[in-house]
């Protein structure tokens, strides 16, 4: 789309606003605590995910330990492996990657890149972010609770999620439901206010089709979001009915330990329903927000527009869309009747059809660019890598035969890892190696970077890939350990050993991701306000990093797509959208 | 060039652990050879597209990489490839989904003729029930559990009387006999998973659901749980026997039916 020009200029409104509308905060508490400024809420948002994240990471290492050595660690016994594994799933799906895409990236970036002063709500916006902190702070709670937090799985499935053969069935349960609930709440009023400001507040000229895919990809997973949650919301209550009050919602008769409980008729898989209602668009509310930052990564860092950007915008609407008729493609060996599988199948391999042509346009968009290799631009490809790599194997779990011997190994959580795991967390990664300089107006060190990426990216896939293949072998997954299994050689272990290695050096490479963002905040490089030369209107702020209210006096006027890079006649390999079409001429 | 370099061995490597890899899947021993023949064909036509894609980023990387003076191409759209791009993939989408239909269909149609057997979880062992003399299975609920009826049956069904009950202990079918198993809990979630079968269905407490299949090859087979059931699923283990007709035949007369195992209990009640 070659979309430089929107009217004559001198039509355009100046856009001044007046110094009280903007209700500036008065002192350090409300400035830097209870802060109704997007900018300040992201980073509060991002620092409280990344910090219940390294709980998650430490946790991943306890499990890989475990299942390299098992019987060796005697702190972990069968109870506390379910508790860590339970833990470490529901915290890097919900609290780390939802909220950090979300809340952090959503909150800094939706208002920068439509040019607003701020989300339309900024009260609501600051309630949302301490909603979310007294998830977390439940969440960590249970681990200090009588018999530790639910050991269930990160699915929560009853009967057994709160019945007595389950660690954490008197209060890890009860404290996960609530916790769950409290971060449904504190997300839906996040998500009505990115959704209702890219609707509504876009400065002028910024038409939907000029939107960076940045934008369209949290606010595309914004409304998943707020379409999915309510279902996990019902779900959560009506299991914590289950468990507190008795009632009978997923709970048929059943016999605990020999002892007849009075639950009578409901149904387990009702559970599942809900749970996947929301589970299989949560997939796409962590992939759709990497898929428009990674574009907005790809195309800067080669300097060349998105490839095919009306496709790409298309695209995740299409994903979106179809990401709520496939949910049951977790349940072809659930039980439910199995003629659903027919349908299901079908939605899930046709979803397939927009998410390759993402992919094609990302490769295609690195054809013929000027492709500089910054870590934003590392981590880009090791995105598409990973991603591709994760979405292949989708086809495989898809496909109802295929999954039916291999849902529940060791394939499900390798596939799962790399493309839901490992993909958006290399997108995290890239983009704040890519907007720290507009966050703290220093620049990352490129040397920690570079080993903080070869370190992951090498390491992270050495962890997976082979992971596929003890799930081939029939090695399920969720198990303390293997014991005597005939049909698992001793290599396994072996392999078991190397994978355990690789988690532990990619976890220590963390560690020096971390020791950069503190260090280069002190030291680190200064930025200026454009470093990577971008299009978008979050580094053409007046002020680095960006005072409150965003642009000073004047709203910037956009005048063209995002992706004007590399455009033939332009003395600069790129035209940023606030640039009117005529400075260009002359 | 590292990087292009790093990124044709990333691709180039995966292939050959896919080749060289010693964990593959278990020798089959049922029906569903159709199950190992379209991973065959995903395995192809994903590891095709995998290796092509990533190939074709360590070309770009290395082709255009920056360097003083090099501009990219401003180059938007392309409808006409990007419409090819888009039928070529749904042809390979559609190439894997037929054969995966085709076979579905298979996998939830039981023939006629197929013989029964109840398969019984609970945390952590498994049980399993075949009809007695009368071919029928008799009625069961959660309800009847008791210490001396711990499947469930229900003891006012004639047709479950007749019932042979194998509490905690191996299930033996005979060779190449279709079999249809029908799943049971009474407790939580569990799922019936034998590998070298590529067999597996949940158990769901207040339902019965099931999966057929024909065992190919005489063995003992692990019986796994697939489905997180407590603190023990990794221990609930069992084991599947597949033996010629005759000595299914004389294992299967040593059984205890559902009859003779209450009237046990009872007795053993009456002389305490």
């Amino acid at each position: 789309m070659v979309d430089t020009t929107i009217g004559a200029a001198g039509t355009i409104q100046p856009a001044e606003v007046k110094d009280v509308e903007l209700y500036h905060p008065k002192s350090w508490v409300t400035k830097y605590v209870f802060s109704q400024d997007a900018k300040v809420i992201a980073i509060q948002y991002s620092i409280t995910a990344l910090s219940i994240g390294l709980v998650a990471l430490v946790l991943s290492w306890l499990i890989r330990l475990q299942l390299a050595f098992p019987s060796s660690l005697s702190a972990i016994g069968p109870g506390e492996y379910l508790q860590f594994i339970t833990m470490h799933g529901m915290i890097m799906v919900i609290y780390l990657l939802t909220a950090l895409f979300l809340g952090g990236f959503g909150n800094y970036l939706i208002p920068l890149m439509v040019g607003a002063r701020d989300m339309v709500f900024p009260y609501v916006n600051m309630v949302s972010y301490w909603v979310y902190l007294l998830a977390v702070l439940v969440l960590v709670a249970s681990f200090f609770a009588p018999g530790g937090p639910t050991g269930s799985g990160w699915t929560l499935y009853p009967p057994q999620a709160i019945l007595s053969g389950t660690p954490g069935r008197e209060w890890g349960i009860i404290l996960m439901l609530a916790s769950l609930i409290l971060f449904i709440i504190g997300f839906t009023m996040g998500g009505l206010n990115y959704v209702v400001t890219v609707l509504q507040a876009r400065t002028r000229g910024m038409t939907l089709m000029r939107m960076p895919l940045t934008v369209w990809g949290i606010f595309t997973a914004t409304v998943i979001a707020l379409l999915a949650f309510p279902a996990l919301f019902v779900g959560s209550v009506m299991l914590l009915f289950d468990r507190i009050l008795g009632t009978s919602f997923f709970m048929p008769a059943v016999v605990e330990m020999g002892q007849h409980l009075k639950y009578r008729g409901g149904s387990p898989l009702l559970f599942q329903h809900l749970f996947w209602f929301f589970g299989h668009p949560e997939v796409y509310i962590v992939a759709v927000p990497a898929f428009g930052i990674v574009s907005d990564l790809i195309s800067t860092h080669a300097r060349k527009n998105i490839f095919g950007y009306r496709m790409m915008v298309w695209a995740i609407i299409a994903i979106g869309a179809l990401s709520f008729v496939v949910w049951a493609h977790h349940m072809y060996v659930s039980g439910m009747n199995p003629y659903f599988g027919f349908f299901f199948a079908t939605t899930t391999l046709i979803i397939a059809i927009p998410t390759a042509i993402k992919v094609y346009n990302w490769v295609l968009t690195l054809w013929r660019g000027d492709i500089h290799l910054t870590v934003p631009m590392l981590f880009a490809l090791s995105f598409i890598v990973t991603f591709v790599n994760g979405g292949l194997t989708g086809l495989f779990l898809g496909n109802p035969v295929v999954d039916v011997p291999l849902s529940d190994t060791m394939f499900v959580v390798a596939h799962f890892h790399m493309v839901m795991g490992m993909a958006p967390i290399f997108v995290i990664f890239g983009a704040i190696y890519h907007w720290y300089p507009k966050v703290t107006g220093r620049m990352l060190n490129e040397t920690l970077g570079q080993f903080h990426f070869w370190v992951t990216f090498l390491g992270a896939y050495s962890i997976y890939f082979p992971m596929h293949y003890l799930g081939l072998l029939g090695v399920p997954r969720r198990y303390f350990e293997m014991g005597e299994m005939a049909l698992v050689p001793p290599s396994a272990t072996t392999l078991n050993i190397f994978i355990t290695t690789a988690a532990l050096t990619v976890g220590f490479a963390q560690m020096v991701f971390l020791f950069n963002l503190i260090w280069s905040l002190f030291k680190g490089k200064p930025a200026g306000s454009n470093p990577w030369r971008a299009t978008t209107l979050e580094w053409q702020t007046p002020e680095t990093p960006p005072g409150h209210g965003n642009w000073g006096k004047e709203l910037p006027v956009v005048y063209r797509w995002a992706y004007d890079y590399s455009v033939p006649g332009a003395k600069e390999d790129f035209v940023p959208q606030n640039q009117p079409a005529v400075a260009r001429a002359a | 060039m590292t990087t292009a370099i790093i990124l044709v061995l990333v691709a180039l490597g995966s292939v050959l652990f896919h080749i060289l890899s010693p964990w593959w899947w278990t020798p089959i021993a049922s029906n569903w050879g159709y199950i190992d023949n379209t991973i065959i064909i995903t395995f192809w036509i994903t590891g095709v597209v995998f290796t092509a894609i990533v190939l074709f980023m360590a070309y770009c990387v290395f082709r255009f990489h920056h360097r003083p003076g090099r501009r990219a191409v401003y180059d938007p759209e392309n409808k006409k490839l990007e419409w090819w791009l888009t039928i070529v993939t749904a042809v390979g989408v559609g190439a894997m989904l037929a054969p995966g239909l085709f076979v579905w269909n298979q996998f939830v149609t039981v023939p006629p003729g197929t013989s029964e057997v109840e398969v019984i979880g609970q945390q952590w062992q498994w049980s399993f029930r075949l009809p007695g003399e009368d071919r029928r299975l008799g009625t069961s609920d959660t309800r009847y559990v008791s210490s001396d009826n711990p499947l469930g049956l229900n003891p006012n069904d004639p047709d479950a009387h007749d019932d042979v009950v194998i509490e905690a202990n191996d299930l033996h079918l005979p060779l190449d006999k279709p079999v249809k198993l029908l799943l049971r809990s009474i407790d939580v979630l569990h799922s019936f998973y034998v590998p070298e079968f590529r067999t597996k269905m949940d158990l769901v407490p207040g339902m019965v659901s099931y999966v057929w299949f024909i065992p190919t090859r005489t063995g003992t087979f692990e019986l796994l749980c697939a489905e997180l059931c407590g603190t023990a699923h990794y221990a609930m283990r069992g084991k599947v026997v597949v033996e010629q007709e005759s000595e299914y035949q004389v294992w299967l007369r040593k059984q205890k039916t559902f009859a003779q195992l209450s009237a046990r209990t009872r007795q053993a009640k009456e002389t305490q």
